[in-house]
């Protein structure tokens, strides 16, 4: 799985919560500009980005933890930064301390955008947005699945939910996790609703990897074929 | 929402569909189409379709006859049977009054209406169909139909045109999404069942659909005809839609209890329910003339309101439950047929049960029989007329135009001389 890590502060809720599940890229928070929690949280193979919100901490300490990360040895990838309105105009000659900006209140699609194409164009190839896993690949650009090369038709909560799981492999979610993560409203079929999805997605696979997505009894589901195998 | 039509556009774009169908249902539950270029459709996804409703049966009204069909996305799909590169897709609609509002004739709008009202009282409705349905050389009238194969209950046949028709069948359903419990050669010659797997009422209706589209779709590329007429052939079963219910709270299964059989206070009022008001709904649940030909005794088929575990010709039977599957507690509704609308059928099933539960209704002894059902499509019109329960659930527009369509259907019949009465009456009178 190539999933990217893209340093996140102050925090990483709502819509830019939602931009980082759109984009299919993982958040790595950091609840402060101090650069020692900063590189706590840095993957072995570094950071692929950076998304700075400005309007939620101390403009003074957001500018510097950009100075400190352009400053590094090591890159971090492009830096985007999230502002109000009013800040703007503290952004003059602070220009070469980000890659872009976006100004609030935030717009689920427009960071979205911002981020894939910042992270494209920073030319990092691991960065088109796909997950491989098994013979499963998704690309989340074009909303594609294929499995061992052939391709799924799914429909666009199967869609959400296999992406869902395929972004957090290996980890075990409850049905509620999963209706209010993947679904976010009430459904008729309410928790249920995911065991059917998950036997159509089941379908979908195919036999051969319909254990991709696995049962962990009376608890829920996860995404893998890692670790012990739990038939359904 | 928007990221679902994004999905949707994009999908199409990738995937060279050239077509989309835009489904709907009728009152009478037959299948309607809209199909529309990838140019147009995100138009059609954004505004939705106005169309001229009084050209749909059950749709028309006296003032204002323009209704709107607003796709539901969740529903889009690619109909897998389509060249790749060529693709067609199909999403279901609903059919709304160009203000906005749910249209009232629209079977899947009154479905929602059901389940809503259900969610209220803190209910999830979980249905699982059997489809039965058979395979004619051809569907030409003016000759008895002829079955494709002589087989019965759960023979295996050499491998004829049927089982792998029916095979392929399942896999397209399969790769459409929809689970199948399992499928069999049912008890009369050329007649198969596939047992769908339970999902959400509205989801089912909607499968019930496709499931019926690639069946009669399979067919005729096969060179054969699928039909889901009730009883398409004299002495032989006819063709049901045996519907497994069960109610959910709290993701629980609210029909699992200390009661006789496993079942809970909730679930034998909901029997109840619909033991009491069964003669009521079955307009809706067998709708045509030829419904009725098979509830008639002898067949398996019901003939009276009652429930049982084990009596095969029960109208409300109670599956037994497998060790460890406790969770598959529910009830089996066995008088509706596969030519049913299965958006109205569900809805006045759920609505007939649910009136059990909220009216404390109390449960007849096993095995008694409470009333008749009706035993022609005029009696149960009548019966129809003075439901209480069916003007709530359908609102009196629907009821009254489906009265008056039906009403027309039976005189037509009525003016019939039959084969019967030749075959009887002629060298004797």
């Amino acid at each position: 799985v190539t999933i990217d890590v893209v340093l996140c502060v102050p925090s990483c809720d709502g819509p830019i919560r939602k931009a980082f599940e759109v984009t299919g890229v993982t958040p790595a928070v950091a609840s402060t500009g101090r650069l020692n929690e900063v590189a706590a949280l840095e993957p072995a193979d570094g950071f692929s980005g950076a998304v700075i919100n400005a309007s939620a901490f101390p403009f003074s300490e957001a500018m510097n933890l950009c100075r400190q990360l352009r400053a590094r040895e090591r890159g971090t990838g492009p830096i985007i930064l999230l502002v109000d309105h009013y800040q703007l105009d503290d952004l003059t000659f602070r220009e070469d301390l980000f890659d872009d900006f976006v100004v609030g209140p935030f717009d689920v699609s427009e960071l979205a955008t911002r981020l894939r194409h910042r992270l494209r164009r920073a030319g990092n190839e691991t960065v088109a947005p796909r997950i491989e896993h098994g013979g499963l690949s998704m690309n989340l650009e074009t909303y594609q699945a294929s499995i061992a090369g052939r391709v799924m038709d799914l429909t666009y909560m199967e869609y959400e939910l296999l992406r869902f799981l395929a972004t957090n492999p290996n980890r075990v979610f409850t049905r509620e996790t999963l209706l209010s993560r993947v679904w976010g409203y009430e459904y008729y079929g309410g928790a249920r609703t995911v065991d059917v999805h998950v036997r159509r997605l089941r379908a979908k696979l195919g036999e051969e990897n319909a254990n991709l997505i696995q049962t962990v009894r009376s608890v829920g589901y996860k995404f893998g074929t890692n670790g012990e195998r739990v038939s359904d | 929402m928007q990221s679902q039509a994004q999905y949707v556009l994009r999908t199409v774009e990738e995937r060279g569909v050239r077509f989309v169908q835009l489904w709907f249902t009728d009152v009478l539950g037959r299948h309607k189409a809209f199909h529309v270029t990838p140019a147009e459709l995100e138009d059609a996804l954004d505004q939705g379709m106005t169309f001229d409703g009084s050209a749909i049966d059950g749709f028309s009204r006296t003032q204002e006859s323009d209704v709107l069909a607003r796709p539901d996305l969740t529903t889009f799909q690619l109909l897998p049977w389509y060249e790749e590169g060529a693709g067609v897709a199909r999403v279901f609609c609903d059919i709304n009054n160009i203000d906005g509002s749910p249209f009232e004739g629209c079977p899947r709008q009154q479905l929602r209406h059901v389940l809503d009202d259900a969610h209220r009282q803190g209910y999830n409705f979980f249905v699982a169909p059997e489809v039965e349905y058979f395979y004619f050389e051809d569907l030409d009238p003016t000759r008895p139909p002829r079955p494709i194969d002589h087989g019965s209950y759960f023979d295996l046949l050499p491998d004829d045109v049927g089982s792998q028709l029916r095979r392929r069948t399942v896999l397209t359903l399969e790769e459409m999404g929809i689970g199948v419990e399992h499928a069999q050669h049912e008890d009369a010659p050329g007649q198969h069942e596939i047992d769908l797997r339970y999902t959400d009422a509205l989801t089912m209706a909607d499968t019930v659909m496709s499931v019926r589209h690639v069946v009669k779709e399979l067919a005729r590329q096969s060179g054969v005809s699928a039909s889901f007429m009730p009883k398409p052939i004299a002495h032989v079963p006819g063709s049901g839609m045996h519907t497994h219910l069960s109610l959910w709270r709290d993701d629980q299964n609210a029909f699992i209890g200390d009661g006789q059989y496993g079942l809970s206070d909730v679930a034998m009022k909901f029997i109840a329910g619909l033991v009491h008001l069964a003669p009521e709904i079955t307009a809706v649940t067998n709708q045509w003339v030829n419904s009725y030909k098979r509830l008639v005794p002898g067949d398996e088929a019901p003939v009276g309101a009652g429930w049982a575990r084990y009596d095969a010709a029960a109208l409300v039977r109670i599956p037994s439950v497998k060790p460890g599957r406790i969770d598959s507690t529910r009830v089996e509704y066995r008088s509706p047929d596969s030519a049913a609308n299965p958006y109205l059928a569900f809805a006045v099933i759920l609505a007939a049960g649910l009136r059990g539960v909220s009216g404390d209704y109390e449960l007849p002894g096993e095995g008694e029989r409470t009333a008749p059902l009706p035993e022609s499509l005029s009696q149960a019109l009548d019966l129809m007329e003075d439901s209480k329960l069916l003007h709530e659930t359908l609102g009196a527009h629907q009821v009254e135009w489906f009265l008056r369509n039906k009403r027309a259907e039976w005189d037509a019949y009525r003016e019939q001389v039959t084969a019967f009465e030749l075959e009887r009456y002629l060298p004797l009178l």
